[in-house]
């Protein structure tokens, strides 16, 4: 198939490839780029272990095609912590014992970004709202709620 | 038609691994040439906790800090031999493993420095911070450190370990069965509190409080993380998850996350979570294994509420709505 380019910012950066045509922006992440922080659980759109945000949005990486994403800016969870300091969603879920294979986490993180981003004090609902298209197999969820909610109160006091 | 309310308690007794075939686990332990130790294993950490619990495990017998302690679970193929993750058998097994080896290697490294610093190696004490000191007498001490490079440079000595698990085999008696499946039992028991919408036939779990009885929780943050997403996937068991829903007809399995049906962060019961600790007489430090053991008894104890709810008694799983308005229905039948 005919190789295309795509260029995009991911996580601050200018990426550009070559890529075939109809490669998903998981598969351009993790096997051209190297960013394996989207997990591919299922590839269909059903787990969300791929989600990153685009433009602000948040996506499934593997329903998006990379040749879309041209001039995007796009960030996963290898980006968020800043000079070694993990951001405080990451040090949420540490803390809150949140992650255990850890497969989930980066989506469920991203998911909770973009919940923080536009709702920084969120209600337990709105949590679970956020996180309902993520699957996790390990922690039974009540943690990953917990560590949302903490790192919500984290940003409202540094905020303050 | 009316949504109707039962509660259920269920008990387990649940052994930690199987001996079919003695049940073994092996471990190796070795200094590097700077005196961290490194635990090579083919035990497999996936995500439960292993390496962590292991790195306690050795660094408490040895005598050092858990980060002087490196876990290698690399490869089957070329590690220590161990039957696997599962069963709730890696912290027993492993541990016990783990232990002999940390023994050892320890007994190598005190008769090292029992040379460097001229005394008797049964006079010489570790200190937990990374030193040897002579009892009594700590000022009298050497750094595990130096003693490394002592064994590596100097002594020719290898500051390392074998460990095993093993249990005898026990084969059934012919005339009763009867047999010792396993050497060490972990206890649960479960109170679930469920709705059940008698007109749809679907079960909404309210409130599950567990107690569980593990032997010793090495790491209690962790055994608690264990209890909690055990507890949530003992609920999807019994209510959602199958892989063949008209067993043994194959038919109709779900493909995909889209019909492999669990529970997601909107579906959480109430969960309580009680660990009570009774060491085991051959558990590493006491303890027993607590992961596959805390899915177990919410089944049973969902199952008795509904019955409680409702009047049926579900002896298949998972519980689903189908299963339950086919019952009623069967019941009103008479
Ligand atoms: S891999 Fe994209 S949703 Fe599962
Ligand atoms: S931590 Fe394993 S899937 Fe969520």
């Amino acid at each position: 198939m005919a190789k295309v380019p795509v260029q995009f910012t991911l996580n601050g950066s200018e990426k550009a490839e070559f890529i075939e045509s109809g490669t998903t922006l998981l598969n351009a992440l993790r096997d051209k780029i190297g960013d394996t922080s989207p997990k591919g659980g299922c590839h269909q759109g059903t787990c969300g272990a791929c989600s990153v945000i685009i433009d602000g949005e948040l996506r499934l990486s593997c329903l998006t095609l990379a040749e879309t994403c041209n001039g995007a800016d796009i960030k996963t969870t290898a980006g968020l912590a800043e000079g070694g300091v993990l951001h405080p969603l990451q040090r949420a879920f540490l803390d809150a014992f949140a992650t255990q294979c850890g497969f989930c986490t980066p989506g469920m993180i991203m998911a909770a970004k973009v919940l923080l981003d536009r709702t920084p004090n969120p209600s337990r609902d709105d949590v679970v709202e956020a996180l309902s298209g993520n699957i996790c197999r390990c922690t039974g969820y009540e943690p990953i709620i917990q560590a949302v909610l903490t790192a919500a109160r984290a940003n409202s006091q540094n905020a303050a | 038609m009316a949504i109707r309310r039962g509660r259920g308690v269920a008990a387990i007794n649940y052994p930690t691994g199987m001996n079919l075939g003695g049940d073994p686990t092996q471990a190796l332990v070795h200094s590097t040439p700077t005196g961290n130790f490194m635990v090579t294993l083919s035990s497999v950490d996936l995500g439960q906790g292993m390496k962590q619990i292991m790195a306690q495990i050795c660094a408490e017998t040895i005598g050092v800090p858990t980060d002087r302690v490196v876990i290698d679970t690399a490869d089957t193929d070329t590690g220590p031999h161990c039957m696997g993750t599962f069963a709730s058998r890696g912290t027993h097994r492993a541990g016990n493993a783990v232990i002999q080896a940390a023994k050892e290697a320890r007994q190598v490294m005190l008769e090292v420095a029992a040379e460097e610093l001229e005394v008797n190696a049964s006079d010489l004490e570790t200190d937990g911070q990374g030193n040897i000191q002579v009892k009594g007498a700590p000022q009298k001490s050497i750094s595990i450190f130096d003693v490394a490079l002592s064994a590596h440079f100097k002594r020719g000595r290898s500051i390392s370990g074998r460990g095993m698990f093993l249990i005898p085999r026990s084969y059934p008696e012919k005339e009763t069965g009867a047999m010792k499946p396993s050497t060490c039992y972990a206890h649960a028991c479960t109170v679930a509190e469920v709705e059940v919408d008698d007109e749809t036939g679907e079960v909404t779990v309210l409130t599950v409080k567990n107690v569980f009885e593990i032997g010793r929780a090495l790491n209690p943050k962790m055994v608690e993380q264990q209890l909690v997403g055990g507890s949530w996937m003992g609920i999807s068991h019994a209510l959602y998850e199958t892989t063949e829903p008209y067993y043994p007809n194959r038919d109709h399995g779900g493909t995909d996350f889209n019909q492999y049906l669990m529970p997601g962060p909107g579906d959480l019961a109430q969960t309580e979570i009680t660990v009570l600790e009774r060491p085991s007489a051959d558990g590493p430090f006491g303890a027993k294994g607590p992961g596959e053991m805390c899915a177990n008894p919410q089944i049973p104890a969902v199952a008795n509420a509904v019955f409680d709810a409702v009047g049926v008694r579900i002896d298949t799983l998972p519980i689903t709505p189908e299963r339950i308005l086919r019952a009623l229905k069967a019941q009103a039948a008479g």
